[in-house]
C-alpha cells in the first residue's frame, strides 16, 4: 500500500469509528441532560427530590452497568472481531435511545414508565461499556506505531462531542417549539423532549451504513488466520496473574483519575452552575458549549504531543493540576455569580408574582413568596424570591423567618466570558487526561485479549468513578451543608491516589509494536 | 524505587479492608439517620459497587509487595 493510501485509510477508518462511537455518547448523555424533564415525566411528582434522585440513580445505573457492557462487548470483540461488534453496539444503543422517546409518561401507564426507562438505560449503558474500547482498539490497530497517540485522540474527542451536541440539540429544540419562549418551554417540556432521543434513530441508520463498508482491523484478522485468537478472552484477561495486574494497574493509576476529572469538569461543573450558582437554564448551557469547543482542539494536541514524550506524564499532569485548583476555580463560579457584591439599579427591580401558600398541616399557617427581577449595574439580572413564613400562633410567630433565594441568574457579559475561561481550563485538564488514554491502555495489552482487558479498566474508571462524580459529590453537599465546595472532595481524593499509584508505577515508555 | 513500590504494597492492601469499613459504617449511619427507600437505595448502590474495587486495590496491592510491579512486561511475550 503507498504511503498517500495508507494516509486515506487511517482517516476513512478515524472518520467511521468516530462517528459511531460520537453518536453513541450523544444517545447516553441526552437522558444525563434531560434528567429534570424526565424525573417529571416518569416518576412520582409527589416528591421533586425524590424523582430528581431516582432519575441520577437511572442515570447512575447506565454508568454502573457500562463495565458489564465491557466484559460482554469486549469478549465478543476478542472472539469474532472488531468490526460486528461494536456495529451490535450501535444498534442496541441507537435502538435504546429511541425506544425511550417512544415511552408513555407515569401519568398514563404508572410504574410501568420508570420500569422500562430504566431497563433502556441498562441497555444503553451495556451497549456504550463495548463501544468505546472497540473504536479506540480499532484505530489504535490501524494507526502507524509513531503516531498512535494522535490518531487515536480523534476517538478521544468523541466524548465531548456528543455531548456538546446533546446540549446543542436540546437547547434548539427548546427553542423552536413556539414562536415565544415560555411557551415553547412549556411544550418542550409536556413533549419536545423526545425529539432529542428520537432523533438519534436518523444518526444510527447513517452509521451503521458507514460501518458495515468498513473493513475487520488488520491486526485482528491476521490472527484470526493464523487461528491465534484467545479461546476464552475473559479468563486470560482476569484469570491469568501476568495480565491482571496490567488491568489493576491500568485502573488505580490511570483510569480512575482520569475518569473523576472527567466528569467533574463537563458533568459536576454543569450540575454546580445550574444547582449552586443558580445560572439561568440557558446560559449554564452555553457556557459548558463555549468550554467544549474551544477545549476540543486539544484533545488531538495531548494525543500527539503523547507520541514525542509518552503517555504517562501528560495524564498525571493533567490529574495533578485538576486536585490542586478545583476548589479555586468552584469558588470562583460562586464568587461571580453571588449578588452580594453587585450594585442594584433599584429603579428597575420590577414584581413578578406575589402569593401566599397556605400551610397544608395547618391552614392558620402560611409562606408569603415575592418574586421581583433585581438588576444590576453590570448588567446581570437575577430573580429574587423572598420568602416570609407566617404563624398563626403568637409564640411561634416571634420566630418568623425571612429568606432571599436567588434564582435564573442572568450574568453580564464580563462574568459570562469569566466562568466560559474558567470551563474551558476544566475541559483543558480533561483533554489531558483523555487526550493520550486510549493509545496507553491499546498498548498496555496484547491483540488476541485487547478488546476486553482495556474495556474493563477504562468503564470502572469512568463508568463507576467518574459515572458516579455528580451523584457522590451532590450527596457529600448534603451531608456538609455549610460547605458547597464539600462535593469535590471525591473527586480530589480519588485523583490524589489514582497520581500517586500511577507517578510510582506506570511506566512511561511507549510500545513501538502492538501487533503481538 | 522498586522498594518503594513494595513497601507501598502493604498501604494499598490496608486502604482496601479500610475503604469497605468506612464506607460500610457511613451507609449504616446514613441509613439510620434517614430511613427512606431512596437512601437505602443509593448506599446500598455504593457499598455493592465499591466492595469489588476495594478487593481490586488489595490485590493490587498485594501484587505491589510482591514485586510484580517491579518490572513491566514490554512485550506481549512476558504477559
Amino acid at each position: 500500500m503507498t504511503h498517500q493510501s495508507e494516509k486515506k485509510t487511517i482517516w476513512q477508518v478515524i472518520a467511521a469509528s468516530s462517528l459511531g462511537t460520537l453518536i453513541e455518547w450523544y444517545d447516553f448523555y441526552i437522558f444525563g441532560s434531560l434528567a429534570t424533564v424526565i424525573a417529571s415525566q416518569f416518576f412520582p411528582k409527589t416528591n421533586p427530590t425524590a424523582a430528581l434522585l431516582s432519575t441520577l440513580a437511572t442515570f447512575a445505573a447506565g454508568f454502573i452497568v457500562r463495565p458489564f457492557g465491557a466484559l460482554v462487548f469486549g469478549r465478543l470483540g476478542d472472539l469474532i472481531g472488531r468490526k460486528y461488534t461494536f456495529l451490535l453496539t450501535l444498534v442496541l444503543m441507537g435502538g435504546s435511545t429511541f425506544a425511550i422517546g417512544l415511552v408513555p409518561g407515569y401519568a398514563t401507564i404508572g410504574f410501568a414508565a420508570p420500569l422500562i426507562v430504566l431497563l433502556l438505560r441498562l441497555l444503553q449503558g451495556l451497549a456504550l461499556g463495548g463501544e468505546y474500547g472497540g473504536a479506540a482498539t480499532y484505530v489504535a490497530e490501524h494507526a502507524p506505531p509513531h503516531r498512535r497517540g494522535y490518531f487515536t485522540s480523534w476517538i478521544q474527542t468523541t466524548a465531548t462531542l456528543g455531548l456538546f451536541i446533546s446540549l446543542g440539540v436540546i437547547l434548539i429544540t427548546r427553542h423552536m417549539l413556539a414562536p415565544d419562549l415560555p411557551t415553547s418551554i412549556q411544550r418542550f417540556n409536556d413533549w419536545g423532549w423526545r425529539i432529542p432521543f428520537l432523533v438519534s434513530i436518523l444518526l444510527v441508520v447513517v452509521s451503521i451504513y458507514i460501518r458495515l463498508r468498513m473493513n475487520e482491523s488488520p491486526l485482528f484478522a491476521k490472527l484470526k488466520t493464523e487461528g491465534k485468537t484467545a479461546v476464552n478472552p475473559l479468563k486470560e484477561s482476569f484469570g491469568h496473574k501476568a495480565n491482571l495486574k496490567m488491568v489493576l494497574l491500568a485502573l488505580f493509576g490511570a483510569t480512575m483519575g482520569q475518569g473523576v476529572v472527567w466528569y467533574t469538569g463537563q458533568f459536576y461543573a454543569q450540575s454546580f452552575l445550574e444547582n449552586v450558582c443558580s445560572i439561568d437554564f440557558d446560559q449554564s448551557r452555553t457556557i459548558l458549549i463555549w468550554g467544549i469547543l474551544f477545549a476540543t482542539p486539544f484533545f488531538v494536541v495531548f494525543g500527539g504531543w503523547s507520541d514525542k514524550i509518552g503517555r504517562k506524564w501528560i495524564m498525571l499532569a493533567g490529574m495533578l493540576l485538576a486536585i490542586c485548583t478545583y476548589q479555586y476555580i468552584f469558588k470562583q463560579f460562586m464568587i461571580l455569580t453571588d449578588p452580594a457584591g453587585k450594585t442594584e439599579l433599584t429603579g428597575q427591580r420590577k414584581l413578578l408574582e406575589n402569593k401566599t401558600i397556605v400551610s397544608e398541616k395547618n391552614p392558620a399557617d402560611s409562606i408569603h413568596l415575592v418574586t421581583t427581577e433585581v438588576h444590576y449595574n453590570d448588567g446581570a439580572v437575577f430573580k429574587e424570591v423572598k420568602a416570609d413564613t407566617l404563624f398563626a400562633d403568637a409564640a411561634r410567630a416571634a420566630v418568623t423567618k425571612t429568606s432571599i433565594k436567588y434564582k435564573e441568574k442572568k450574568l453580564s457579559t464580563v462574568a459570562y466570558r469569566k466562568i466560559v475561561g474558567w470551563v474551558f481550563i476544566l475541559i483543558l485538564y480533561v483533554t489531558m487526561v483523555y487526550g493520550p488514554i486510549a493509545a496507553f491502555l491499546v498498548e498496555l495489552f496484547p491483540t488476541r485479549i485487547r478488546y476486553t482487558s482495556m474495556s474493563l479498566p477504562y468503564h470502572i474508571g469512568n463508568g463507576v468513578f467518574g459515572g458516579l462524580t455528580p451523584f457522590i459529590a451532590t450527596l457529600l453537599t448534603t451531608i456538609y451543608v455549610t460547605d458547597k465546595l464539600s462535593g469535590l472532595w471525591y473527586t480530589i481524593i480519588v485523583g490524589a491516589v489514582c497520581l500517586f499509584i500511577g507517578a510510582i508505577y506506570i511506566s512511561n515508555r511507549i510500545d513501538p509494536d502492538v501487533n503481538d | 524505587m522498586n522498594a518503594i513500590k513494595k513497601y507501598l504494597g502493604v498501604i494499598w492492601m490496608i486502604l482496601g479492608p479500610v475503604a469497605i469499613y468506612y464506607l460500610v459504617k457511613t451507609a449504616a449511619a446514613e441509613i439510620a439517620k434517614k430511613p427512606v427507600i431512596d437512601t437505602k437505595i443509593q448506599w446500598a448502590v455504593f457499598v455493592i459497587v465499591f466492595i469489588p474495587i476495594a478487593i481490586g486495590i488489595t490485590i493490587f496491592g498485594y501484587y505491589a509487595f510482591k514485586g510484580e510491579y517491579d518490572h513491566l512486561p514490554e512485550s506481549s511475550r512476558e504477559i
